[in-house]
């Protein structure tokens, strides 16, 4: 749930100088935008470019644009087209995204059952965590995001990953 | 993403054009790998270009760390954006990796 911040605008007012970087959440429109891909990694970044776009349009800052929603959207969507759909180029994966003024929601779905994220704790603190080469897409997602949710494991009509990243000034 | 290799004696000097990530990780590596087999042991990698990288990006890293290491090499990373260097430090492979500001500094720490 997105948290309404104070808007310092009064309705047709101009901005400040100050208020021209960081405009009035209220102000941004809602954008909604959906993709289905194969499960071809080639075609993910097309994909990260065009949101990355949608937050940087929608005010969020230079590191949520450079770093939190890249990583955590690109691990999102690689979990899918790897583990989800084992990697069948036949099985499609489903991206919903939403931006506003307040947050941006990735909905990320696949054709597998999933899995069970309260049960997967990715940490550096692994005994093996600075030696092997995979394991630390959950722990990004986790780390760059403010919200991670998934209806697996068993999850029956495809798996279904949610990011939220509140949008911050 | 595109990466150019030149090698020095035992020095290698790796700049990465683009984003580290699951599509193009095995061929970063194993181009590394390549060039540790014909006798580089200090290996600088260049991020003056690189967005971003992900978790298949940081694995390919930590593998070849592993790798150069038991080579008797290191690996450096230079030139990181602050974004990137919060990723190296979110994930506490800053721990694992030195990060210099700039290619020279890499390079000079020898």
């Amino acid at each position: 749930m997105a948290i309404r911040l104070p808007c310092r605008y009064t309705r047709g007012g101009a901005p400040s100088m100050t208020d021209r970087s960081t405009p009035c959440p209220a102000a941004i429109p809602s954008i909604m935008r959906r993709w289905t891909l194969a499960s071809d990694p080639t075609l993910i970044e097309p994909v990260i470019d065009s949101i990355v776009a949608l937050c940087v349009a929608a005010g969020f800052s230079e590191r949520h644009c450079r770093l939190n929603v890249p990583v955590a959207i690109t691990e999102a969507l690689v979990n899918a087209m790897l583990c989800g759909n084992e990697r069948d180029p036949s099985r499609s994966v489903q991206v919903r995204v939403e931006v506003d003024g307040y947050a941006l929601r990735v909905e990320v779905a696949d054709e597998g059952r999933g899995f069970d994220l309260a049960t997967l704790h990715q940490s550096p603190d692994e005994a093996d965590w600075f030696e092997r080469d995979d394991g630390r897409g959950v722990f990004l997602m986790r780390t760059l995001m403010d919200g991670v949710e998934s209806n697996g494991p068993d999850a029956v009509g495809g798996h279904c990953v949610r990011l939220t990243l509140q949008r911050t000034s | 993403m595109s990466f150019n290799l030149n090698r020095n004696d035992d020095v290698l000097l790796v700049e990465v054009d683009g984003q580290l990530v699951v599509t193009n990780r095995q061929e970063f590596k194993q181009a590394i790998l390549d060039a540790v087999e014909q006798g580089a042991r200090t290996v600088v990698i260049d991020f003056a270009r690189t967005g971003y990288i992900d978790s298949s990006g940081l694995g390919a890293l930590v593998s070849l760390s592993k790798r150069v290491r038991d080579a008797g090499g290191d690996i450096r990373l230079a030139a990181l954006h602050d974004d990137l260097r919060t990723l190296f430090e979110l994930t506490r492979l800053d721990q694992l990796f030195p990060l210099y500001a700039t290619r020279a500094d890499a390079l000079a720490a020898r």
